[in-house]
C-alpha cells in the first residue's frame, strides 16, 4: 500500500475562492468574447459570389442548399442563386468556407442565436449574419486551410525559336497524369456549360478523365460537339474566362482537357463507344452548303437521326475557316481530319469543289432535296480602303492564310505590316514570321492595330507568342496612308494615333490624332481587319430577312425560308464553337420541320 | 442475517454517475454487484458506415464527434491513416503543432476525468474545477482552430491553420499557471483528501493479468506496472524529439490511475514546453489539392496513437477512390466498456460502479459507433 500525504483540511484549499472574483461571467449582462478565428455564423457577399454551389457540395451535413435570389447579379459566369444555411444542420466546420471559390464566404464571431421561430434557423448570409448584425469577421481561409488546387498544371510548349522554324504544333498536350491532375482541379460546379454556347457537358468529361474513363469523356463531348479535335485546340474557351476557379486561381485548362481526351481515343473505337455502329436511316434528304464547323455540326447531328446528307463544299476539302483560315501550328490538319473522318464514316455524303450560285443553283438543290442548311460562313477579306491599297503588295490575310493551307506559294517580302489586331492578324503575323524565317532567316513582321494592346480581340497568349517568334506591335495606331514609292513599289506606312475605337454607345467609330503621325518602313502590306461573307447564292427569287448584315433566324435557325436554314458565321460569330452549336441547332430544327 | 436478495439495477443511460449515454445492467445482492452485462445502443450514431459514403475531406469534421471529450485523437488517427496509405510526408513544423495540440488535449481531458471521479465520489467542488480548467485550455484552442470542443484543425496534410508565436506564449502561461496554481489546488482538494484516497484506493482494482488478456491499455494498464505507451514505442508526430517520462503504477487501483493521471499532466506540461521552445520554422500543411477530388491509392492502414485513455487505433482500406472503402475504429474503452464489465464489474460494490466506469476511462462513443 502506498503511503500518500493527506490531511482533513486540505480541502480547505477551496475556501480561499470565497475571497476570489468569480471566473465566470454572467450573461447577458456581459457577453463571452469569442477569439478572432472563432467560427461563429456566416457572411457572404452577395456581388462576389457567382452561386457555384462548391460550398454546398462540401458541406458535409446537407446544411446548404442553393436557393434563387432576385436581386443579385446574373452576368456570365454567374448564378442568381446563393446558399442558405440550415443551423439546424450546420456543424460549423467551415469547410464551406475554406473551399469557397471567390472567397465570399466567412464566420463572424457571434456566439449565439435565439430565437423561438424554428424556421429563422435557416437564413440566406449577406452582409449581415443571422443576427441581422454586421459583427466582427471571425474565421477566414488562409493559405493553410485552402482547399482548392488554385494553379494549372503547365502546359509544355515548343519554345519560340523552334516554333518559328516550322508549322509544327505548338501545344505538346498533356501526358496522363498532368491530365488527370488537371482535371482534379474542377469542382463541378458547372458554371462553364452555362457560358460555353454550344452547353457542352464539360464536368462530365473532366470527371471522366480523372476517373480515367475516356469513353465516358468521349461521349459527354458527342453530345454537344462533334469537332472535338478542333475545340480541344482552339477554341475560344469562354468556358476558362468564368472558371470559378479563376476568381482566385488560375481556370481549369478545359481545352486542353479536351484535347487530351480525344487525342486519346482511336477513331476506331469511336463508333463503338458513341454507339453509333448502326443508325436508323429515315427516308429524306438534307442538303448542306459548307462543310465547315456549322455545316459538319449539322451533318453528323442529322446523320444520327437518320437523314441522308450530302454535304456541299466549294473547296477541295471540308474544314472551312478551321482548315484554310486556321494555321496548321494550331490546328494540324490530321487532327482536323480525324474528326471529319468520323462524321464521313457515318454515311454522310460530301460533293467537293462546288460552289452553289455557280456550279449549281440553290433551286436546283432545292428541288432534289427536303431541306437546306446554308453554312457558308466568311470568307471574303475586308480592306481598309486608305489609298494605296490598290497597290499589288497590299494582300488580305484570309486569302494569304487559304494559300498556305494549300501548299501555295505566296507573295513574301522582307519587310511587312499587318493591319489588325484579332486573331487573324496573328494568324498570318505569324505564318509570314515562319516563312520570313525559312526564306530570310530572319524575321520582320509588324501589326499595327486601332486597338491598344489591353483591348486588342486577339487572346492574350497569341500577341505574346508572336512577340516571342519576333513579331513586332505598334497597337493604338490607324492606317493613314500607304506610301508607294516612284518605282510602285511600297515604301512606308503612314499611321496616325488611334485616340479611341469605339463611341459612348460602343459603336465602332474611331477618332484620330492626326498631330501624331508615325510612318514604318516596309515593302508589303496585309490586311486583316476582318472578313465578309457572300450570300450571293440566295437569288432574288426567293425573299430572305435580313437582321443587319446577318440573315435573320429563329432559335432552331430557320430562316424566313421554311425550308431554308442557315448558321455558322453569316448567322453568329464568327467562331468555330457558335458554328458548332448553330449547326447542332438547325439539326434540330429540320428534324422538326421535316417530321410535321 | 439471511440470504440477500438478488435485484436487478439500471444504471444508466441516464444516471449521473454514467460516462455517457451508456448503461450497465447489473444484479446486486446487498450492496455488491454479482453479475453485470453492458447495455450499449443509445450513442449508437453509425460513425463507420458514414464515413464509407463520404469524400475524404467530408470526414473531418465528423471523426472528431466520436470521441466528445478527446476529438483531436480522431482527427489525428483519421488524418494519419490516410497519409499512411497515400504516403504522404507531412511538415516538420506541421508534426510539432499536432503534438502540442494533442497534448492540450491530454491535459484537459484528464482534469476533465478527474474532475469527473470526483464527481462519482460526490466531491463536486473538484469537479467544478475540472470543467473551469479544462475551458482555459479551450480558449486557447478556440484561439488556434476556431472552435472550442470540435476544433476539426488536425487533417491531412497537416493541420488547417498556422499557430502565432504569441498564442503560443499564451499557451507557456497557461501551463504555468497550470503548474504553479491550479494542480497545487488539487492537489490538495483532490489527492490529499483522506475521504477521496479512501474511496479510490483499492476500488476497481484490475490486475495486468486481466488488463493485458482484454488488452486494456493506457493509464489503466500501466497502473499495474507495465510501461506501455505508443508515443514511446511507436513515435508519431513529434513525439521523437521530446523527452518524457511514462508514469507507472503497482496497484492497478482507482487511485493509482488518477495520480498516473495527474503525473502525466506534468509530463504533457514538459513535452508542451520542449515542443514550444524548439517548433521549427516552415509550412504547415500540403496543398493535397481539390479537396472534392482526394484520392489516395488502393491500400490499407492500421494507425494507432496514445490518447488519453490509451491506444487508439483506426483501421481505414482505401480502394483508390473518392471515400474510405472502411474505417474501422478501435476504441480505446472498447475492452472494459463492453467486455470488462462482466468479468471485472461483479465484486464491486454499488457506490463504486460510477468509480469504475470513470477510472477505468470508459467513453462510450468509441466503442457504441
Amino acid at each position: 500500500m502506498s503511503k500518500d500525504k493527506s490531511s482533513i483540511f486540505s480541502p480547505a484549499v477551496s475556501f480561499k475562492n470565497l475571497f476570489k472574483k468569480p471566473e465566470t461571467i454572467k450573461v447577458p449582462e456581459e457577453n463571452k468574447k469569442t477569439a478572432k478565428r472563432y467560427r461563429g455564423f456566416h457572411i457572404n457577399d452577395l456581388d462576389k459570389c457567382i452561386g457555384c454551389g462548391t460550398c454546398s457540395k462540401i458541406c458535409d451535413n446537407k446544411a446548404i442548399k442553393m436557393v434563387e435570389l432576385e436581386n443579385v447579379k446574373t452576368e456570365l459566369g454567374q448564378r442568381n442563386e446563393r446558399p442558405k444555411i440550415d443551423y439546424g444542420r450546420c456543424c460549423w466546420c467551415g469547410l464551406c468556407v475554406d473551399i469557397c471559390t471567390t472567397g465570399s464566404l466567412q464566420f463572424t464571431q457571434d456566439y449565439t442565436y435565439i430565437n423561438h421561430d424554428a424556421e429563422s434557423f435557416s437564413y440566406i448570409p449577406d452582409n449581415k449574419n443571422i443576427n441581422k448584425i454586421e459583427s466582427a469577421i471571425g474565421y477566414e481561409r488562409d493559405q493553410d486551410s485552402e482547399l482548392l488546387d488554385l494553379y494549372r498544371i503547365e502546359m509544355q510548349e515548343l519554345d519560340a525559336e523552334s516554333r518559328v522554324q516550322s508549322f509544327m504544333e505548338i501545344v505538346k498536350g498533356f501526358s496522363k497524369k498532368q491530365a488527370e491532375k488537371e482535371a482534379s482541379r474542377c469542382v463541378e460546379c458547372d458554371i462553364c456549360t452555362e457560358a460555353c454556347p454550344a452547353s457542352m457537358n464539360i464536368p462530365e468529361y473532366i470527371r471522366g478523365i480523372y476517373d480515367e474513363d475516356l469513353e465516358e469523356s468521349l461521349k459527354q463531348i458527342y453530345e454537344d460537339n462533334p469537332l472535338p479535335e478542333v475545340c480541344g485546340r482552339i477554341c475560344t474557351h469562354n468556358c476558362e474566362s468564368i472558371c470559378s476557379i479563376s476568381h482566385r486561381g488560375e481556370a481549369v485548362s478545359i481545352r486542353w482537357l479536351k484535347r487530351y481526351a480525344v487525342d486519346n481515343v482511336d477513331l476506331a473505337e469511336y463508333n463503338k463507344i458513341l454507339g453509333t455502329e448502326k443508325i436508323h436511316q429515315v427516308d429524306k434528304k438534307v442538303a448542306i452548303i459548307g462543310a465547315g464547323p456549322a455545316g459538319l455540326s449539322a451533318a453528323h447531328y442529322l446523320k444520327l437521326m437518320g437523314y441522308q446528307i450530302t454535304v456541299f463544299e466549294a473547296e477541295s476539302k471540308a474544314g472551312g475557316m478551321m482548315r484554310y483560315g486556321i494555321p496548321e501550328y494550331r490546328l494540324p490538319y490530321d487532327k482536323l481530319d480525324k474528326d471529319i473522318n468520323y462524321i464521313k464514316n457515318l454515311g454522310v455524303e460530301f460533293k467537293f469543289n462546288i460552289r452553289i450560285g455557280k456550279d449549281i443553283s440553290l433551286s436546283d438543290i432545292k428541288k432534289e432535296y427536303d431541306a437546306v442548311f446554308a453554312a457558308t460562313g466568311l470568307h471574303n477579306g475586308r480592306s481598309t480602303r486608305i489609298p494605296g491599297t490598290e497597290n499589288n503588295n497590299v494582300y488580305q490575310a484570309i486569302y494569304l492564310l487559304k494559300q498556305i493551307t494549300k501548299g501555295e506559294e505566296i507573295p513574301l517580302t522582307k519587310k511587312i505590316v499587318v493591319i489588325g489586331g484579332g486573331n487573324v492578324a496573328m494568324d498570318i503575323a505569324r505564318s509570314l514570321a515562319r516563312l520570313q524565317k525559312k526564306k530570310y532567316g530572319q524575321v520582320n513582321v509588324l501589326v499595327t492595330s486601332l486597338e491598344t494592346e489591353d483591348i486588342m480581340p486577339a487572346d492574350q497568349e497569341e500577341i505574346e507568342e508572336a512577340r516571342e517568334e519576333g513579331v513586332d506591335f505598334e497597337p493604338g495606331r490607324g492606317p493613314k496612308e500607304i506610301i508607294v514609292s516612284e518605282d510602285g513599289s511600297i515604301s512606308q506606312i503612314c499611321t496616325n494615333c488611334c485616340v479611341s475605337v469605339f463611341d459612348d454607345d460602343m459603336n465602332f467609330n474611331p477618332t484620330f490624332d492626326d498631330q501624331d503621325i508615325q510612318n514604318y518602313e516596309c515593302d508589303m502590306v496585309v490586311e486583316a481587319i476582318g472578313q465578309a461573307g457572300d450570300n450571293s447564292y440566295i437569288d432574288d427569287n426567293y425573299d430572305i430577312k435580313y437582321e443587319g448584315p446577318r440573315i435573320k433566324v429563329n432559335d432552331k435557325q430557320q430562316t424566313s425560308l421554311p425550308w431554308l436554314f442557315a448558321g455558322g458565321d453569316i448567322v453568329r460569330g464568327p467562331d468555330v464553337i457558335n458554328g458548332i452549336k448553330t449547326g447542332h441547332n438547325a439539326a434540330q430544327g429540320i428534324d422538326e420541320f421535316l417530321k410535321n | 442475517m439471511g440470504k440477500s436478495k438478488r435485484t436487478e439495477m439500471f444504471f444508466g443511460p441516464n444516471h449521473p454517475g454514467v460516462p455517457g449515454n451508456y448503461g450497465i445492467n447489473y444484479f446486486y445482492e446487498g450492496d455488491t454487484v454479482v453479475s453485470a452485462e453492458p447495455n450499449p445502443g443509445h450513442l449508437h450514431r453509425g460513425f463507420e458506415k458514414l464515413m464509407e459514403e463520404r469524400e475524404w475531406i467530408k470526414n473531418t469534421p465528423l471523426v472528431c464527434r466520436i470521441c466528445v471529450m478527446e476529438p483531436d485523437i480522431n482527427e489525428m488517427v483519421y488524418a494519419m491513416s490516410f497519409e499512411a496509405i497515400g504516403e504522404i510526408k507531412i511538415p516538420k513544423r506541421a508534426a510539432y503543432i499536432r503534438s502540442i495540440i494533442l497534448e492540450l488535449a491530454r491535459i484537459q481531458a484528464h482534469i476533465f476525468s478527474i474532475g469527473g471521479n470526483c464527481g462519482a465520489i460526490g466531491l463536486y467542488t473538484a469537479m467544478q474545477w475540472g470543467v473551469l480548467t479544462r475551458d482555459y485550455i479551450l480558449d486557447i484552442f478556440e484561439e488556434i482552430t476556431g472552435g472550442r470542443v470540435y476544433h476539426i484543425y488536425i487533417r491531412p496534410g497537416g493541420v488547417r491553420h498556422d499557430i502565432e508565436d504569441v498564442t503560443l506564449q499564451k499557451i507557456l502561461d497557461l501551463l504555468n499557471d497550470l503548474e504553479n496554481n491550479r494542480m497545487p489546488e488539487f492537489q490538495k482538494l483532490i489527492f490529499e483528501n483522506p475521504i477521496a484516497q479512501k474511496r479510490w484506493k483499492n476500488t476497481a482494482v484490475l490486475n495486468q493479468e486481466d488488463a493485458l488478456s482484454l488488452g486494456v491499455t493506457g493509464p489503466a494498464l500501466r497502473a499495474t506496472g507495465l510501461e506501455h505507451d505508443v508515443r514511446k514505442l511507436m513515435p508519431y508526430a513529434a513525439y521523437d524529439q521530446v523527452d518524457f517520462k511514462v508514469p507507472t503504477g503497482e496497484d492497478g487501483d482507482a487511485w493509482t490511475r488518477l495520480k498516473l493521471k495527474k503525473d502525466e499532466i506534468f509530463q504533457s506540461i514538459k513535452i508542451i514546453r520542449q515542443l514550444v521552445n524548439n517548433i521549427p520554422a516552415g509550412p504547415v500543411s500540403l496543398n493535397l489539392g481539390n479537396a472534392l477530388k482526394y484520392k489516395i491509392p488502393a491500400g490499407e492502414a492500421y494507425v494507432k496513437i496514445e490518447s488519453s485513455r490509451g491506444e487508439y487505433g483506426y483501421y481505414v482500406v482505401s480502394d483508390g477512390g473518392l471515400k474510405p472503402y472502411r474505417v474501422h475504429v478501435r476504441g480505446t474503452s472498447t475492452p472494459l466498456g463492453l467486455y470488462g464489465v462482466e468479468t471485472l464489474l461483479p465484486g464491486c460494490r454499488i457506490e463504486d460502479v460510477p468509480v469504475w466506469a470513470h477510472s477505468l476511462g470508459i467513453c462510450p462513443p468509441e466503442f457504441d459507433r
